[in-house]
């Protein structure tokens, strides 16, 4: 390596190393803050817990004062079940748009593709009233349709995308073999798939959980709401009670981190494949 | 088991014609290969047999059945990939098995034909691996396996030597003939290489442009191709064409002469005087030994040396090059003056419509 080369490797370095702080940063102080007492988070925000300051007073809280562990659960509850219907749906679709000629097959492609430019929250107004009418305002069932709904457009673009990669000689494999269209699909096709469904995961997960909008407007009582909700109680007008705020905010983020690194070596294989051949 | 027609069968993609009026009879336990350069339409047949690209027109019948709507998997054939079309996350047993879960084979039977087709095929040590770990040739096999336990009517191969290497492509080829010695099977098989189609085929159907050009034994056209393209696309390296006129015709006999080789006599009535020809000759029957009836002259400009024979480029008076094959150790060298010969029997004649002209000495 020349020392233009090794010059050049430090400073893409750097920047790097300076972004991931840029990144990490915010989370690593929301964690460490939540172990430590009130006055300590203020005192030195940016100082680690120590022997004197640790505290566990803000966990105890959120577990005392409110209903976390139901908006754990519906969060939960929300997030999979949307993703497991986005990814199936989305699946399909893709198949079957990439797949099959049939009348109207680019029209209803183009129509997918117009809910990747319209951000879903301008029809808020809407699903609040289709919601109403349907008699489904304050129900964990309106959300994860309008999560579906949300996610469905860009997992049935990435997926496409996939599914042409596939070798149409496999499919083409499978038929002469007799293998009806719908176990190809699910046997020979879907595991294929696998590294593009967990990138599809990941994208779909992460804007669900952490959305704060749809279950604002479409969820009321206490036992519809989601953690991102339920933090805001916390959160007052007049006094912002940190401890709980930053300990209930922590036990936000740990799911999201645990299935990204469950799904992460399947989402590099996602996203570098085809890159290299 | 079972025998092919296709009848007045038609391609098209839009506008462009990949196939047209095609019409082929396959016996029952024949080897035919269809051969042609890419873009002749010869794998497009091989999928609509298959059924996987419809028909714009015509029929297919495997044995005597009418085939046009069946799917795939009713029509009783199997099917070679060149890319091999192995299911990567399953073993080579499961791919074998496969299909055949949705056919209604008992699982027993499919375990007995597994063993059967692994026996034949050597693929008994590798039923447990997948097809990432295998080499080019064992794939192939895994592919063949996977279409000899369907116990299809008809098999189909599409080009499935064409992504191994050399020597591999040799050994393929003879377990090919094999094979179908063994299981006397009907055959179908696609490629564009043409010493596949000599050592494999019973029959081979020459397409070009969507056309069959010619159908008949291996050496029914390497001696007498129907027409100028099948007499230059069979045989390595191509066959020699010079241009030439019927000068005059007397008693039976047309006198052909033309640049840069000696005029002859050819015994047909069909000629008048005036008619434009297409001579060809082989390199590998243009001699330096004994006169002929026919012989062309030139300057040998670059000598190829294969071993048993060698590949003389030679230029004639008229600036044109031709090829000879000459055999054994005494090889001209570049800038020698040589004249070859060719007897009556292997000198091809084509008119102007570029089919062959019948003589006296096809007999």
């Amino acid at each position: 390596m020349t020392a233009e080369q090794r010059a050049r490797s430090l400073g893409v370095h750097l920047v790097l190393i300076a972004y991931s702080l840029l990144a990490v940063g915010p989370i690593l102080l929301v964690v460490m803050n939540s172990f430590k007492t009130r006055s300590a988070i203020f005192g030195s925000p940016l100082a680690p817990p120590d022997a004197t300051t640790f505290s566990l007073v803000g966990y105890e809280k959120v577990f005392r004062s409110s209903h976390i562990l139901t908006y754990y659960s519906n969060s939960l509850i929300v997030t999979l079940v949307s993703m497991a219907l986005v990814l199936l749906f989305g699946a399909m679709a893709a198949w079957a748009l990439t797949e099959y000629r049939f009348r109207g097959s680019t029209a209803l492609a183009l129509f997918l593709s117009i809910g990747i430019m319209v951000p879903i929250r301008l029809g808020s107004v809407a699903i609040l009233n289709m919601m109403r009418s349907a008699g489904l305002n304050d129900t964990l069932t309106a959300l994860i349709l309008v999560y579906v709904a949300q996610g469905l457009p860009m997992s049935i673009f990435i997926l496409s995308e996939f599914i042409q990669q596939i070798p149409k000689d496999l499919r083409d494999a499978a038929r002469c073999d007799g293998v009806p269209e719908t176990r190809i699909f699910f046997e020979v096709v879907a595991p294929l798939l696998r590294p593009a469904i967990a990138t599809v995961a990941v994208f779909t997960i992460v804007p669900i959980w952490n959305d704060l909008w749809f279950p604002l407007i479409l969820t009321s009582s206490d036992s519809t709401h989601t953690v991102t909700l339920g933090v805001q109680q916390f959160l007052g007008q007049y006094i912002t009670d940190w401890n709980s705020v930053l300990a209930a905010l922590s036990m936000a983020i740990l799911p999201v981190v645990v299935i990204y690194v469950i799904l992460s070596r399947q989402l590099i294989a996602g996203l570098t494949s085809g890159a290299v051949k | 088991m079972a025998n092919l027609r296709i009848e007045h069968l038609n391609k098209r993609y839009g506008a462009t014609t990949v196939l047209n009026d095609v019409n082929l009879k396959i016996e029952d336990g024949e080897f035919v290969v269809l051969v042609g350069p890419s873009g002749c339409g010869k794998s497009t047949l091989l999928r609509m047999i298959a059924g996987l690209d419809g028909a714009s027109g015509g029929d297919i019948h495997i044995a005597g059945k009418p085939v046009n709507t069946l799917a795939p998997a009713e029509r009783g054939i199997a099917m070679v990939f060149q890319s091999y079309a192995l299911y990567p996350h399953m073993n080579v047993r499961k791919n074998m098995t496969f299909g055949l879960k949705f056919t209604g084979v008992p699982p027993a039977e499919r375990e007995r034909r597994v063993a059967e087709a692994a026996r034949m095929l050597r693929l008994e040590e590798l039923l447990e691996r997948y097809p990432r770990d295998l080499s080019g040739g064992q794939r192939q096999r895994v592919a063949i396996g996977r279409a000899i336990v369907r116990e299809p009517a008809v098999f189909l191969f599409d080009e499935p030597l064409s992504n191994l290497d050399a020597a591999l492509r040799v050994s393929t080829r003879v377990e090919i003939a094999n094979l179908h010695r063994l299981l006397k099977s009907t055959i179908v098989y696609v490629t564009h290489d043409q010493v596949e189609a000599m050592t494999l085929a019973d029959r081979i159907v020459v397409m070009n442009k969507g056309c069959i050009e010619q159908v008949g034994r291996p050496l029914d056209l390497y001696y007498a191709p129907a027409n100028l393209f099948v007499a230059g696309f069979i045989g390595s390296p191509a066959m020699n064409f010079f241009e030439a006129k019927v000068g005059s015709v007397e008693g039976g006999c047309a006198r052909v002469a033309g640049p840069g080789f000696r005029s002859f006599d050819l015994p047909t009535a069909s000629l008048r005087v005036g008619d434009t020809l297409t001579v060809g000759v082989r390199p590998e029957h243009l001699g330096r030994g004994e006169d002929g009836p026919f012989a062309v002259e030139g300057v040998v400009e670059l000598v190829e040396r294969l071993g048993e024979s060698s590949f003389a480029y030679v230029r004639r008076a008229d600036d044109r090059l031709f090829v000879a094959e000459v055999r054994g150790r005494q090889t001209p060298m570049p800038g020698e003056r040589a004249t070859f010969f060719a007897a009556a029997r292997d000198v091809h004649v084509f008119d102007a419509a570029s089919l062959r002209v019948s003589t006296q000495n096809d007999a």
